[in-house]
């Protein structure tokens, strides 16, 4: 019988995967970022019971970090946008729902086949998260491909970056600081680039609807 | 070796000592036993050739003792079936290669299969065939026999001559079996395309028989069993076989053959070809796999998993689209098909991976399987031809309510379609809660995705369970149940005496079948352990509980089931009428104050198919025709399409139909073109000579 | 096969028969309480099925006898699932006779009989009742083979009473693919016993009926037998589930033979029918009834978090 908080811990990993599931049928934009958020807690929580767990100082400075940026800042930033480009639903995505749930589905069974070699390599207790991690990242990439607003395709980025981080947490107790400041750095400054981008779109096509941009192909 | 019979002349006394001698002997060699029983319908077969437009010695006396013979072959089975395997050889065939018969437990399965199925088949037969059918009934009994015949053959071929020339003669009977309305162009049609494949299959099934001989020549089956395949060559081989077997199967992409062929023939010979037909293919796979090949690799298993998976979804969904009953049934069987294939492969997989008791479970199961789907199938294909009998309506469309004027054939499908839809306890429940005990073990393959795919097809196989009872409520429905949507439908009667046997020997064989599994399965187990897939099993603590897996709390007893439920009923019945009151009143039903309720205002069969054609749309190539408000005369028009058919079949026919083109450019006409053909050989020859 | 288990498996049953009326009043009476309107008595479903049983049965013109058997049919089939459920203990005699993929087919074959009858009398209803209760069906059935999959692999036993007896005798622990599970059951739950969001079983649009349309063609004491019926097998389903679930309260095979303790677990199995009613109520009132072609995604959606937690226990050992 495993210990508390190892058992904590899977419940959050397993409830983590349930939530990128949850990100490819959902329709409502808003929905989407309220699961981000959600997401970013799941990731907040477990750093914090991995962080008294091992005892190691810069898990908890982690967790402070993904709960400024990713449970506070992000889903502001992007509620904001929401509401200043009006894009609240997302149209119907390229594949339908159920297709879609199958093919995740299918995913999940190849990232835990995958992951299972890797895993054996490892020296954490918590090493068995990191196919629900994989998982994550490819469910995310899938999302990005299967929506239409380009909305929904940042947060399916977003969560992809949710994966990595809990996939480093899972194998190796976190990154080195500096590289978990990188990316934190990089992704902030992607947000802000994106948010100019996509009312530069909106004033050139009316919609933020990627389809649109198919029409800057040269031939037409 | 052949059983001989001695007669010594010099003492008269030993002729009354050595008659119960010869019979204990041929009793011991059941092989000759068998063979005796095939030549019997042979030669009833030829019998029937006798007086050709006779229906009084073909109905009366032919086909019942066909049936006996088929009764008899059964017993012999059963009987035999833990008897080691026993072998000869015949000089008939060509004078240097004679035929090879055996019989062992595999054998005895599927002879068992076939006895007890054609028995019931044939006194259907005797009540069913009557004169103007396109063919004289002589005719048909001497086709019918040789069918049975050379399906015997099959399966007691020893080597790969007499197994070919036995299964060529299975495909031409039945191809004149199913072209027996042959005046009619789609039943010719159907005929053609059913021989087209079965020839490709028949080809695939030779090229595999050449490869597995390893380089000896030899080409019985004891030398492909001593040849030693190096895993590549054994591959291909296992993969042709599956090809060859699967397309006579109907294996999914290889079963266009099967809705147009089974309902065209006539609804015997369609049950019989369901039935039976289709398990030689299975048999040969099993054969080659496990026997001929030894099972070595446990990633063949993959192939019949995936496409049997397919298949048996791909088959129900379809099923329940059909608006021609027999189509239906056509459908229905590749599902079956495919659930079996599913079990071999899932056999497959665990005998190549060394899981001995599993194998043998998955393999109990498919047999198992195999012998609930003869009598399941036939039992509902008989029911058909009696609809079609009384009704002459073989569309959904135009029949309904026939439970009133047909009360033995309504209640003898029923049984049938409760044992397909795998309803306790009848006898599909058995084989397929044994397939999915054999699923949940599949967890432990130690192979990394397999382990996790794998409990996945446990759902699959569900899923195609729980659309079978979907696909079985529509079929029973539309028919049996309801009011009448034609007028001239109460004019239809119920089955005549001999067909009334028929049905009931078929029921009677699905109840059978899933009262006593433990039985049943201490029988076929004897096919894996003679195989040497399993190990004997333990004893049996009870006689009516069935536990196949050790070591995990699983535990079914039909009879107490059955016990259990039929009490349980009558004390409510029972209860009821002494408490209360049982008075009954018969009055219109329920209208919703729309008086001019029809009949037609019933669901439909596409009505009922809807949906699934809605849920599983990508499978169908639909074409629809829909009203508008500003029609005179309204028309709703749906037409599916096999999209493998349309994908794979029609583009492959126009490209060999191009090839052929091209290729007749060389016929010119002219007579200098041909000798400069002969020329040009003759001096190509020369050269090479040089 | 002591006394002591043929008596719970009796008693089992009595229970079943007795209190399944008052769990259909309770759900009722809490949708009430959540709809700020007044409910009918607790009591009201015996004194319906009652009168029922009193009426003299209208049968159609053309119905059958297969029509006529089919209540009993339905109604003997709900009374056996409950001698196989542990709802009050585990030491079940019957139990060994069928185990969970055996009560599955228990209600397939009541599901199949009800729209086989529903498709005798031949009306526009019935026949729409049946074709939409056999889409529902193909679709629950894996969906619950699932999640009997999943208790089976952790409990490495497909008979319902080991499954409680191991989930009950283990030491508290938080399995996620149970957690996965026991939502997908709720779904099936829902679906199958025709409640919102999938039917309504207060309606009387026969075009949004399910359940109800098979009913339609049905009175008096056939009617009685169908809606108590119903009521086992919402009972039913909610003691399936505790079994799989929160077992805690049954009586488990260690301990020792004792009346008393029986008799202890009936009000524990009925505070946690109340629980279960009040759950169910408090989702019927917050749901909307889906549309019908969505209920396909929606038990699609139950298939797929059992498939999930199937592969989350593989994975995590969870």
């Amino acid at each position: 019988m495993m210990s508390l908080d190892l058992q904590i811990l899977n419940l959050l990993a397993a409830l983590f995967l349930l939530l990128a599931f949850a990100m490819l049928s959902q329709r409502r934009v808003v929905g989407l970022v309220d699961l981000l958020a959600m997401q970013g807690a799941l990731l907040c929580a477990a750093t914090l019971l991995l962080a008294w767990r091992t005892g190691e100082t810069h898990l908890y400075v982690s967790a402070l970090l993904t709960l400024t940026l990713k449970v506070a800042f992000l889903p502001w930033l992007l509620h904001r946008l929401i509401r200043r480009l009006g894009v609240y639903w997302d149209s119907e995505t390229l594949i339908n729902i159920p297709s879609t749930m199958l093919l995740g589905l299918l995913i999940v069974i190849f990232s835990f086949g995958l992951a299972q070699p890797i895993a054996a390599l490892a020296s954490t207790a918590t090493r068995n998260g990191i196919g629900i991690a994989v998982a994550v990242v490819l469910l995310s990439f899938l999302t990005m491909i299967t929506r239409r607003k380009a909305m929904s395709q940042v947060v399916g980025f977003l969560s992809m970056e949710n994966g990595l981080f809990f996939g480093a947490m899972s194998a190796t107790y976190g990154m080195p600081m500096i590289v978990e400041l990188g990316v934190a750095l990089d992704v902030l400054v992607a947000m802000l680039v994106l948010g100019v981008f996509f009312f530069q779109i909106r004033e050139q096509f009316d919609s933020l609807d990627l389809h649109h941009l198919e029409s800057l192909r040269e031939d037409k | 070796m052949v059983g001989e019979l001695t007669f010594d002349y010099n003492d008269p006394g030993s002729a009354a000592l050595s008659a119960p001698l010869a019979m204990s002997e041929l009793l011991s060699n059941p092989l000759s036993l068998c063979l005796l029983l095939i030549a019997a319908w042979l030669t009833i077969g030829l019998a029937g050739l006798a007086r050709p437009a006779s229906l009084l010695l073909i109905g009366r006396v032919l086909f019942p003792l066909g049936a006996l013979v088929g009764a008899a072959l059964a017993v012999i089975a059963l009987v035999t079936v833990t008897l080691p395997p026993d072998t000869s050889v015949l000089p008939i065939g060509l004078p240097d290669l004679p035929f090879h018969f055996r019989r062992d437990a595999l054998s005895n399965v599927f002879l068992f299969l076939l006895g007890a199925a054609a028995a019931g088949v044939s006194i259907f037969s005797a009540g069913y065939f009557r004169a103007g059918e396109g063919t004289a009934p002589g005719l048909l009994c001497l086709q019918y026999h040789v069918f049975l015949a050379s399906m015997a053959l099959v399966l007691v071929a020893d080597d790969a001559y007499s197994y070919m020339v036995a299964w060529e003669s299975m495909a031409l009977a039945s191809y004149f079996l199913v072209t027996t309305q042959h005046r009619l162009p789609e039943i010719r049609r159907a005929g053609f395309l059913y021989l087209l494949i079965a020839h490709l299959g028949a080809v695939a099934i030779l090229l595999s028989f050449g490869v597995m001989q390893g380089g000896t020549w030899q080409f019985t089956f004891d030398a492909m069993r001593a040849a030693q395949l190096p895993p590549a060559w054994a591959g291909i081989a296992f993969l042709l076989a599956l090809v060859g077997f699967g397309a006579k199967a109907g294996l999914v992409p290889l079963h266009v053959w099967l809705p147009e062929a089974h309902p065209a023939a006539p609804s015997p010979v369609s049950a019989l070809m369901s039935g039976v037909m289709l398990k030689t293919a299975l048999y040969g796979t099993l054969r080659v796999g496990f026997d001929l090949l030894g099972g070595t690799s446990w990633w063949w298993g993959l192939g019949p998993l995936a496409l049997g998976l397919f298949s048996a979804i791909y088959g129900v969904v379809f099923a329940a689209a059909q608006t021609d009953m027999k189509r239906l049934l056509a459908f229905s069987s590749i599902e079956n098909i495919g659930i079996l294939f599913t079990g071999v492969g899932l056999a497959l997989v665990f005998n190549g991976v060394g899981m001995a008791n599993l194998a043998g479970l998955a393999l109990v199961a498919v047999l198992y399987h195999a012998i609930n789907h003869a009598f399941m199938k036939s039992l509902l294909f008989v029911g058909t031809g009696s609809v079609l009998h009384a009704t002459g309506e073989r569309n959904l469309g135009r029949l309904g309510g026939l439970i009133h004027r047909m009360p033995w054939v309504a209640w003898t499908t029923l049984i049938g379609v409760l044992a397909i839809a795998g309803l306790p306890p009848l006898n599909g429940f058995v084989s397929e809660w044994l397939l999915l005990q054999a699923f949940l073990s599949a967890h432990q393959v130690p192979k990394p995705f397999l382990n996790m795919l794998l409990p996945l097809g446990a759902a699959l196989v569900a899923l195609a369970a729980a659309l079978a009872a979907y696909v079985m409520v529509k079929f029973f429905g539309v028919i049996f149940l309801g009011q009448p949507r034609e007028a001239r439908l109460k004019d239809a009667h119920d089955a005549s005496r001999l067909e009334k046997v028929g049905l009931v020997w078929l029921a009677a064989g699905c109840i059978v079948l899933g009262l006593a599994p433990m039985q049943v399965i201490a029988l076929l187990h004897q096919v894996p352990q003679q195989l040497g897939i399993a190990p004997p099993l333990a004893g049996a603590a009870h006689w009516w509980m069935l536990v196949p897996v050790a070591g995990r709390q699983a535990s079914y007893a039909p009879l107490l089931f059955l016990l259990a439920i039929a009490l349980t009923v009558a004390v409510t019945i029972l209860s009821v009428s002494r408490l209360y009151h049982r008075r009954v009143r018969r009055a219109a039903p329920w209208d919703c104050g729309f008086v001019r309720l029809d009949a037609r205002m019933q669901d439909t069969a596409e009505g009922f198919g809807q949906p699934i054609r809605h849920i599983f749309e990508p499978f169908f190539g639909m074409q629809r025709e829909l009203p508008t408000p500003f029609d005179a005369a309204p028309r709703y028009r749906v037409a599916i399409a096999d999209r493998i058919w349309t994908g794979l079949y029609v583009p492959l026919a126009s490209g060999v139909q191009r090839i052929a083109q091209a290729v007749a450019w060389l016929q010119q006409g002219r007579i200098a073109n041909y000798l400069l053909y002969s020329f040009v050989t003759l001096l190509v020859l020369l050269g090479l000579m040089l | 096969m002591s006394p002591l288990s043929w008596l719970t498996q009796i008693l089992e049953v009595i229970a079943a028969l007795a209190v399944a009326p008052l769990l259909m009043g309770w759900v009722a009476q809490c949708r009430a309480w959540l709809q700020n309107r007044s409910a009918p008595s607790l009591l009201q479903p015996y004194r319906t099925i009652r009168k029922l049983f009193h009426k003299d049965a209208v049968l159609a013109e053309q119905a059958s006898a297969l029509f006529r058997f089919a209540p009993y049919i339905v109604f003997g089939a709900m009374v056996c699932m409950t001698a196989i459920i542990p709802s009050m203990g585990t030491r079940l005699p019957l139990s060994d006779a069928a185990d969970a993929i055996a009560l599955v087919g228990l209600l397939a074959t009541a599901r199949m009989f009800m729209a086989l009858a529903a498709m005798d009398v031949g009306t526009a209803f019935g026949s729409l009742g049946a074709r939409r209760e056999m889409m529902v069906g193909f679709l629950a059935e894996p969906a619950l083979l699932m999640v009997i999959f999943v208790a089976a692999l952790i409990s490495s036993s497909t008979a319902l009473p080991a499954i409680a007896d191991n989930l009950a005798t283990q030491t508290l622990g938080l399995y996620p693919s149970l957690a996965f599970t026991a939502v997908a059951f709720l779904l099936v739950l829902l679906a199958e016993n025709a409640r919102i969001p999938v039917d309504n079983p207060a309606t009387h649009l026969e075009l949004t009926m399910i359940h109800e349309a098979m009913l339609l063609e049905y009175s008096a004491r056939h009617l009685a037998l169908m809606e108590w019926a119903a009521a086992l097998k919402l009972f039913n389903y909610a003691c399936i589930g505790f079994a799989l679930f929160v077992p805690w309260g049954v009586v488990t095979t260690g301990t020792a033979e004792n009346p008393l303790v029986l008799l202890a677990a009936l009000p524990i199995l009925v505070l946690k029918l109340a629980i279960a009613g009040a759950g169910l109520a408090l989702v019927e009132t917050v749901s909307a009834k889906l549309r019908v072609f969505r209920a396909p995604e929606f038990l699609a959606a139950a298939f797929m978090l059992a498939v999930l937690g199937l592969l989350v226990h593989l994975l995590l050992g969870a």
